[in-house]
């Protein structure tokens, strides 16, 4: 498949000129005429029942046009798991009670910013606080405070995977271990915070600009929460400054910006501050995970038993998919012949969690290969070497759960493991770990209960044989319109300048689920090659009756040529035949449409990327601080679609990864965030960043555009884990909690010398 | 009680009339109109609101409007030349050196103020140059790779 005249090129991102010329606008960038902007008032109390909201002193400010509580909505409540009403649960402003320290519970419009900011200190509250808990193992007990009400032991929901015999096979294992670990919260800190500019007309339909990942998911949840038909909203996407998990529900930006429009008729801005954005906006699941791991003695793994208890925060958001997937993602990528996961969400007055990139998987992954580097320690067997014997091959089925087609998995071991030896003996405190991963290619569930296809576009051919490419889907920076860009011109055998993208706007592009579980470039580009192929498939109609060749001849489109497969040098000009087709069609121009949802590919997703990474890390022993020497990553994704698209993905995985593993957390006490700013939440800068190495490997997925999956959110998963193995392997100890801290580090060698001390005498 | 700032944007005078508690960055996006300067934390953390002033990188979000009197700003829209990109600018393009975009003015705005004081920076003093600057896509590393290609002269300036 090198014949690709578009596909494998370098190229910038489509809107790259806009984006480094700083005249790309966001949301962020959006002025209405008669625009006002909003401000939240947001709850101090993890847990309260709100008594009164007195907004009358706010409403008297020179310069406030309007003050809303929950009693200005319907009281409905929103939820991504929409068919599960129970699951429903976010009111977004709240009513009757407040869950954390950030719930919203009332919005001003004024006409500027510190107006409405100053209003907000004369909105009085009356609150009740109620007794709060903040950890699941403690929300769960008996008498623990009932966040949500007829919800027994705060369990919000659970889940549970099984295949084979679990327990039969424990009892044939020669080995057998079992581990607690505890992964941490992470936020997402996209460099855009959530805004949105919401605008009713007198006509009674809603206008939305947001910065977001699904504009078909904000469309729907705003129809949910406004009783209002879908068609009556249009949804916005322009640039988005980021994405990352946390922009497909419906937010404290966009919902109280609606309400407070709705009541004015006037365009309302809400830009959350970067505190809120840390406070009250969805962050990654914390778990605690339990596993159980057994094999034979030759390093053969027979059985693995998963038990996992996250923080769920206060309400369910995505969180429930993140239970279901960390569940799925904790077999990956081995061969377990049995297989049991349990998993619980656990309601607690913290903020929300939810999706993050990798969705589950980091957590799953960071345990999973923490533990199977232990097994392969205590049983004297090579960490690749394990990971070879049982890792996934092509064409394997999880039994009863999915079918996975491609795999790459093992040319990425032995690419790592040529990578590790060629470093040869490494300087003292130095270790290189390793960590292997899969990941999907977009979820086939359907929680959401959309009625339309996954992925739809309409493809349009204009008289100058310019391409217009319409898509649900939404670019947040990933560079889907590129990458569905490319697939358009390399189906339709035109040039990528020749083609448009248009997405993300509900009011023009079919319905698209949008940016997450890294179903773009999968699921998006089906549909848009779809529809590139009718359009395709018009033109050569026209093509051959026009160069009267013998039906036995294929024709198609190179390059903008028109032209016999067979006798290339035979054809005409592409824009020639645009021009003839659309006049010989009454001029109507060539169209066509294309969707894709997934059949017949099991429960979790119709592909699965894979790799292995190997971080090297140095350690001082004296202090625990260790530093990121070298992220190498073997990788394979399909047929890469851009090269240059791709390494950037990798690349920023290793930041929001390795920092995952490394510095970034959320600590909290009683509930409040105390680290809400980019100053104290440390994340990884350019001084830490490692070197980055990328060894990719070819495969081709038969399900996907030309062969390519998902290349973007599988990266996040492996680094976590890569860095607790190097550093076990730079200074011999084991960190069972993330992120791995230099006072972890440090506090874990003081108690390894104390036993070493102790086993002496 | 408004005062007035006499100074240049990108080499137009401008003579407007701000509240002393406006911040540079408030009156390049909201006053001037020039939106490519971005604001991401509003406590000098992020870098997304870098401009020159004088020459040197400055986070417009620390600054009040006021003490940019007299002086003269570059943002990121006065980097190019017409329609030509700075060497900068292209060479962000070709390394592919951002994504969502956000953090792409503030990163250029350092990366061009680090090369007018030290034009041949060594690859720690690109790091250093940019360690104020946040990107949470791209990892850094393209940046560094465009910024070097620039150091090296593979890129040149417009006439």
């Amino acid at each position: 498949m090198s014949d690709f005249s578009v596909i494998g090129k370098r190229v910038h991102n489509i809107d790259g000129t806009e984006k480094v010329t700083g005249s790309g606008k966001y949301t962020f960038d959006v002025v209405l005429p008669n625009m006002l902007y909003g401000k939240v008032l947001r709850s101090p109390h993890p847990h309260a029942k709100i008594l009164k909201i007195d907004t009358r002193r706010a409403k008297r400010l020179v310069g406030v046009k309007a003050v809303v509580t929950g009693k200005d909505t319907l009281g409905h409540k929103q939820g991504i798991w929409r068919r599960f009403p129970e699951l429903c649960d976010e009111e977004i402003l709240c009513r009757e009670k407040v869950r954390y320290i950030g719930d919203a519970v009332a919005a001003v419009a004024a006409i500027d910013e510190d107006t409405a900011e100053e209003a907000l200190d004369l909105i009085d509250v009356e609150y009740e606080p109620l007794p709060a808990v903040f950890d699941p193992m403690d929300a769960i007990k008996e008498g623990a405070p009932q966040i949500h009400e007829g919800v027994e032991l705060n369990i919000n929901i659970n889940r549970h995977i099984e295949w084979g015999d679990v327990d039969e096979a424990f009892e044939k294992c020669d080995y057998i271990r079992e581990d607690k670990f505890k992964c941490s919260s992470q936020a997402h800190v996209c460099m855009e915070t959530h805004d949105a500019v919401a605008s009713f007309g007198h006509n009674g339909k809603l206008e939305v600009w947001t910065s977001s990942q699904s504009s078909y998911y904000i469309q729907r949840l705003y129809a949910d929460m406004l009783d209002m038909s879908e068609s009556d909203i249009r949804v916005h996407n322009r640039h988005t400054g980021g994405g990352f998990g946390s922009k497909f529900e419906l937010d404290s930006a966009q919902f109280p910006a609606a309400i407070l429009s709705q009541k004015l008729c006037q365009p309302v801005k809400i830009v959350l501050t970067r505190e809120e954005e840390f406070t009250a906006t969805k962050r990654r699941t914390p778990m605690y995970y339990f596993l159980k791991l057994g094999g034979k003695k030759d390093g053969t793994m027979l059985a693995k038993e998963v038990r996992v208890i996250t923080e769920g925060g206060a309400y369910t958001a995505m969180g429930a998919t993140a239970l279901y997937l960390t569940g799925f993602f904790s077999s990956f990528p081995y061969k377990y012949p049995n297989y049991r996961y349990d998993g619980y969400r656990v309601y607690t007055n913290t903020a929300v969690t939810s999706a993050m990139r990798g969705f589950g998987a980091p957590q799953s992954t960071f345990v999973g290969e923490s533990q199977i580097d232990m097994m392969a320690d205590d049983l004297g067997i090579d960490p690749v070497e394990i990971r070879r014997k049982n890792g996934m091959t092509p064409n394997y089925e999880v039994p009863g759960q999915a079918f996975i087609q491609s795999c790459g998995l093992h040319q990425c071991l032995d690419k790592i493991e040529e990578h590790i030896k060629k470093q040869g003996k490494l300087p003292p405190n130095h270790g290189i770990g390793v960590s292997a991963y899969g990941f999907m290619s977009g979820g086939i569930f359907n929680w959401f209960n959309t009625p339309y296809a996954f992925s739809a576009a309409v493809v349009r051919i204009n008289i100058d044989g310019k391409v217009d490419v319409y898509s649900g889907t939404c670019d947040m920076g990933q560079g889907s319109n590129t990458t569905l860009a490319m697939i358009a011109a390399e189906e339709l055998g035109v040039r990528l300048e020749d083609v448009r993208m248009f997405s993300g706007d509900t009011g023009i592009c079919p319905p698209d689920l949008g940016a997450w579980g890294s179903r773009q470039t999968l699921m998006g580009g089906n549909a848009v090659k779809r529809a590139a192929a009718e359009c395709k498939q018009q033109l050569l109609e026209f093509a051959a009756a026009k160069m009267g060749a013998n039906i036995v001849y294929d024709l198609d489109i190179k390059d903008r040529w028109v032209h016999l497969v067979d006798r290339p040098e035979r054809g005409v000009s592409y824009f020639d035949i645009v021009k003839e087709a659309i006049r010989g069609k009454d001029g109507v121009a060539i169209m066509g449409r294309g969707h894709y949802t997934p059949h017949r590919k099991g429960m979790i997703s119709p592909a699965y990327s894979f790799g292995v990474q190997a971080a090297e890390v140095e350690v001082d022993p004296e202090t625990g601080r260790y530093k990121l020497v070298n992220v190498t990553t073997a990788h394979e994704s399909g047929t890469v679609i851009n090269p240059l698209g791709i390494e950037g993905q990798l690349e920023g995985a290793i930041m929001m990864a390795g920092g995952y593993g490394f510095c970034e957390d959320q600590p909290m006490d009683e509930g409040k965030i105390l680290n809400p700013s980019i100053a104290d939440y440390k994340l990884i800068r350019s001084l830490d960043m490692p070197e980055t190495d990328i060894l990719e490997i070819d495969t081709y997925e038969p399900e996907g555009p030309f062969g390519a999956k998902e290349a973007g959110e599988g990266l996040t998963n492996p680094t976590a884990g890569a860095i607790g193995n190097a550093v076990y392997k730079a200074v011999g100890v084991r960190i069972y909690d993330l992120p791995i801290t230099p006072e972890k580090v440090l506090k874990a060698l003081k108690e390894k010398e104390k036993q070493q001390k102790k086993a002496k005498k | 009680m408004k005062k007035q700032l006499k100074f240049k944007v990108n080499g137009q005078p401008y003579e407007i009339f701000v509240e002393p508690k406006k911040l540079l960055v408030e009156v390049i996006r909201d006053l001037i109109g020039l939106t490519g300067t971005k604001r991401g934390c509003n406590s000098s953390s992020c870098g997304a609101c870098t401009v020159m002033l004088n020459g040197m990188s400055v986070k417009s979000c620390s600054v009040l409007a006021l003490q940019a009197n007299g002086t003269e700003v570059v943002t990121v829209e006065g980097l190019a030349k017409g329609n030509e990109l700075s060497p900068l600018q292209k060479s962000f393009l070709d390394h592919g050196s951002f994504q969502c975009g956000f953090c792409t003015p503030g990163m250029l705005m350092s990366s061009t103020a680090l090369l007018a004081e030290n034009p041949k920076p060594t690859k720690l003093e690109i790091k250093e140059g940019i360690d104020g600057n946040i990107c949470r896509c791209t990892g850094y590393n393209s940046i560094i790779r465009a910024v070097t290609a620039v150091v090296k002269g593979e890129y040149k300036e417009a006439k």
